[in-house]
């Protein structure tokens, strides 16, 4: 197939990448041009390049069917990412080191029920969730960012979704943000409290939204 | 080849959802710079992917990549501060993550021997083959997974140099120089591995083509170009 021409085969396949990119010398797109024009073969090189170049550049190659993360690679990650950053002090460090102690001031102290209590009730998520009643609205809770169950605890709640994926706030932000109390650690919130029936109930389902998720508390 | 870093500056950017991406990320940047570290997740998210093709084409190992991974992403985040907007976020996040990918790949591997077998083979000529009955595979051929698949397991078949500098170059999206300088090879050296890769997938879809993998494909009568 290699020709006569100055510009012969060998020497376009070596500038064809160069002539799809646009990086071909000016002075040379002529000859080339008119090379491809007289040789089925190099035009055949040169659409078979451009349809390569073409399809693996297409965002669909990099989508999940194509390339296979690891399972469970996105949640390793971000559980990294958050790692690192409290190892280096940073913002999420800061928050979760003193997030501990005022929170557990807080529950101490959770007697203490200010006058101004929470009045806005956003919709419920969770199918047993109450709005609960004279929360402190500058009590400091936590929430799991990796949890859609919306529930907010206080700090060192054993039943938080992920300890490695919180973040605080008060109460009322909580609460306006459409979160609710756990059954659990904010019991004395809710109108479970010394009903023993209705907690035994809820615990049953809880274990069962656990169950579903995969990932028990 | 339309490569992001390639597209022109449009004029009118309104209602355009690439520059509605690019806003939300700068805006995702700047606050993360400022010390909303929380966002840093989600300003990664969108190149979460890309950031393990890139570790796993220079690696191989699913283990190594997603090990150089999160290590990039970490180092990305504690190196935040120093990322300056004339720059893609991307690029940057994949610039870091082929560093990374590399130090490892010299830590486990013998890098002379490699070099002097990467010159010689360079060195020889690459003759693209002769199809008598190969179709244009049509960009909506890629809906279909079968397709993609096979695509993905063509790349996978390519000697690592240039199965990392094409999946730098043409799927990451990096230019020339950016490639060069991640993969720490001079421009000359990309460009002789960029074109042996694509002659090479253009004869592995030729081949594949041949043995029918792509036989469901619909294509108009003409379309042939060999």
């Amino acid at each position: 197939m290699v020709n006569r021409e100055p510009v012969n085969c060998e020497f376009v396949w070596r500038e064809i990448s160069n002539y799809i990119d646009g990086e071909l010398d000016p002075a040379l797109r002529p000859a080339i041009e008119a090379h491809f024009q007289s040789c089925a073969h190099c035009r055949s090189v040169l659409e078979g390049t451009r349809n390569v170049v073409r399809l693996y550049s297409d965002e669909r190659l990099i989508d999940e069917q194509t390339i296979a993360v690891p399972a469970g690679y996105s949640r390793r990650l971000e559980k990294r990412l958050a790692q690192s950053a409290r190892v280096s002090g940073s913002r999420w460090s800061s928050l979760s080191a003193w997030l501990v102690p005022v929170a557990a001031l807080a529950l101490i102290a959770g007697g203490l029920r200010l006058a101004n209590s929470v009045t806005h009730t956003p919709p419920l998520k969770v199918q047993h969730a109450q709005p609960g009643h004279d929360i402190p609205p500058d009590m400091v809770v936590v929430v799991s960012t990796d949890d859609d169950t919306k529930l907010f605890h206080v700090a060192g709640c054993p039943f938080i979704h992920d300890k490695n994926k919180v973040r605080s706030l008060t109460a009322k932000q909580a609460i306006d943000q459409g979160y609710t109390p756990c059954l659990r650690c904010m019991r004395k919130y809710l109108n479970v409290a010394g009903n023993p029936g209705a907690v035994a109930d809820d615990d049953q389902d809880e274990e069962a939204d656990s169950g579903v998720r995969g990932e028990g508390h | 080849m339309s490569g992001l870093g390639k597209m022109a500056e449009p004029i009118a950017v309104l209602n355009n959802p690439e520059q509605a991406r690019t806003t939300r990320e700068q805006d995702l940047i700047a606050r993360v710079q400022r010390g909303q570290n929380e966002l840093f997740y989600e300003l990664v998210r969108p190149y979460e992917r890309r950031v393990y093709a890139a570790a796993l084409a220079i690696l191989r190992s699913p283990a190594d990549a997603e090990d150089v991974a999160q290590e990039a992403v970490v180092k990305a985040f504690a190196n935040i501060r120093q990322f300056r907007a004339e720059a893609r976020f991307s690029t940057w996040l994949i610039q870091i993550t082929v560093n990374e990918a590399l130090m490892r790949r010299r830590r486990e591997r013998t890098v002379v021997m490699e070099a002097i077998d990467d010159r010689r083979e360079e060195e020889t000529e690459y003759a693209p083959r002769e199809f008598a009955d190969w179709r244009e595979i049509p960009s909506e051929a890629l809906e279909r997974k079968e397709v993609r698949q096979r695509l993905a397991d063509a790349l996978a078949t390519l000697d690592r140099k240039y199965r990392e500098v094409f999946v730098l170059r043409d799927m990451e999206q990096l230019n020339i120089q950016e490639t060069a300088e991640a993969l720490g090879i001079s421009t000359a050296s990309v460009k002789t591995r960029l074109l042996r890769a694509r002659l090479m997938l253009r004869d592995l879809l030729a081949a594949g083509w041949e043995q029918g993998w792509f036989s469901r494909i619909p294509f108009e009568k003409g379309n042939k170009p060999w």
